[in-house]
């Protein structure tokens, strides 16, 4: 199970509290767009093998999303940060 | 070498000296007509089809570990093509027929067992879901058929029907001629049968680049053992396909998840079928070895990590628990993960993508098992031609385009 730091609750958390809410940073084409940047936008994902910037939300806990920076390979939680907030940079 | 009670007879009068590995290790040639990246079950099944039914001879398999031991090793081996909507009703029920003639094709005993796959239902919901699936499906000339409880216990005796317990068994749909058959026979008597044609299958050589031309066409690909070209290219790669697909700037409708597995001790047979609860994330048969075989729902994060959270595998026994309660005291011997490519209608992705040359067959998320016969097949007809066949062409990359979802999610969310 993953522990999981809200950055508005502190310390780490078991991830049963969270709910995982996709890639992070997927932006809404401006209208009018093609059908090509609809579908990239509600479905193609970065999958990566290595860091992703992925949302969750603590559901059991405050309710607000938040991002977080994650290796994929190893499940460890490099970085969490506020939605606005500029993906911080971390080495894997 | 040929399998009969004859050469069995002759090896053991020779002290069994005489076996024959099932394939040769083969070094790379420089050019192949086709080269498929992924030895697992559909990417040897491919090989298997161009070969033997689509006339090609210069192809090769590469891999980058070991012959069938990604998802293939990984598997609850669970067959059946009961799924809801004709696109997928066509190509399940086309694997489920390749799977009953397979042991014959192939000359190896995959130990095909039609054994019954009977999948739950919990509530209302699930009644009217699982019902809807049994009219389609016998609309579709597909056996589906729906039992009540007490039905469902005669079916497998170990099944609690009690109704005061956290979720209740409301009913059933079984399908009788879905089962199990034995992963890695399938992989090994696809490498063997292919090999037997002339198919290169070239292990620890992991792909490390598709190389395209000034035309954007696919050249080859780059390995660890160098680069190899190709006139076509078919991705095969399951979890790893948008690592992959990346290599070549294509962008997939995929996210990779753990999907975990567990096998208890081996005991005497007790479980006479397939049972599988979607509601609950949990199902179960037992192996030949006698091994309850016990499979959960994906954990809810992206990973390659190949293992999940152990809540997810404890939410799963409490299910079995319940709902087998003989099963109680068992001990598991072993639980592990593997990296599923889930699509967002969770059907698969067959066919061309936006490079010329280069095809994928992907997106099978938590049961493509079942499907390693009709994938293969279909895969091949559209490598060899470059065209999608029938069967394949529903399950286009373009589909999250253009709209047209194949929307199983209702069929597939979770356990198969």
């Amino acid at each position: 199970m993953l522990l999981i730091p809200c950055p508005y609750c502190g310390f780490p958390r078991p991830e049963i509290e969270f709910r995982h809410a996709g890639e992070a940073h997927l932006m809404r084409p401006e209208e009018p767009a093609s059908d090509e940047a609809y579908a990239a936008f509600l479905y193609e994902r970065e999958n990566p093998k290595g860091i992703a910037a992925e949302r969750w939300r603590h559901v059991h806990g405050c309710g607000r999303y938040f991002n977080a920076l994650r290796d994929t390979v190893s499940d460890r939680i490099l970085a969490v940060y506020k939605p606005g907030e500029v993906r911080p940079e971390v080495a894997s | 070498m040929h399998f009969s009670f004859l050469s069995l007879l002759r090896q053991a009068f020779a002290n069994h000296e005489g076996w024959q590995p099932y394939w040769q290790q083969a070094a790379p040639k420089p050019f192949y007509d086709i080269v498929i990246v992924g030895a697992g079950g559909h990417g040897l099944s491919t090989a298997y089809y161009l070969a033997s039914e689509f006339g090609m001879r210069n192809i090769a398999v590469v891999e980058k570990g070991w012959l069938g031991g990604g998802n293939t090793a990984r598997n609850t081996t669970v067959i059946r093509s009961n799924y809801l909507w004709e696109e997928s009703e066509a190509i399940y029920e086309h694997s489920l027929k390749l799977w009953e003639s397979l042991s014959h094709v192939l000359n190896i005993n995959v130990m095909y067992s039609p054994r019954g796959v009977m999948m739950l239902a919990h509530n209302h919901h699930d009644t009217m879901v699982l019902k809807r699936h049994v009219h389609a499906n016998r609309l579709a000339g597909i056996d589906n058929e729906w039992l009540t409880p007490e039905e469902a216990k005669a079916f497998c005796p170990l099944l609690n029907i009690e109704q005061n317990i956290r979720y209740p068994v409301t009913g059933a749909a079984l399908q009788r001629r879905g089962g199990v058959a034995r992963h890695d026979a399938v992989a090994w008597g696809y490498a063997r049968a292919a090999a037997a044609l002339g198919v290169d299958i070239i292990e620890n050589c992991p792909v490390t680049g598709i190389r395209r031309g000034a035309d954007g066409a696919v050249m080859g690909v780059e390995t660890g053992k160098g680069f190899i070209g190709a006139k076509r290219v078919g991705v095969v790669a399951a979890g790893h396909t948008s690592v992959l697909m990346e290599m070549a700037g294509v962008r997939m409708p995929i996210e990779s998840f753990p999907l975990q597995a567990l096998v208890s001790e081996p005991v005497k047979p007790m479980m006479p079928c397939v049972a599988m609860s979607n509601t609950i994330h949990a199902y179960m048969s037992q192996s030949d070895k006698g091994e309850l075989v016990i499979g959960a729902g994906t954990d809810v994060y992206t990973s390659y990590s190949q293992a999940g959270g152990l809540h997810i595998s404890q939410h799963t026994l409490e299910a079995i628990c319940e709902l087998f309660p003989a099963t109680r005291r068992m001990k598991m011997l072993r639980n592990w993960g593997g990296i599923v490519d889930v699509t967002p209608d969770r059907s698969p992705i067959i066919g061309k993508t936006p490079v010329p040359g280069l095809f994928v067959n992907c997106g099978w998320g938590t049961g493509g098992f079942k499907a390693t016969t009709g994938s293969g097949h279909v895969f091949a007809a559209t490598l060899a031609s470059g065209e999608p066949h029938p069967i394949a062409a529903p399950f286009s990359l373009d589909r999250f385009r253009t709209g047209r979802l194949i929307d199983e999610a209702a069929a597939a969310a979770v356990a198969h």
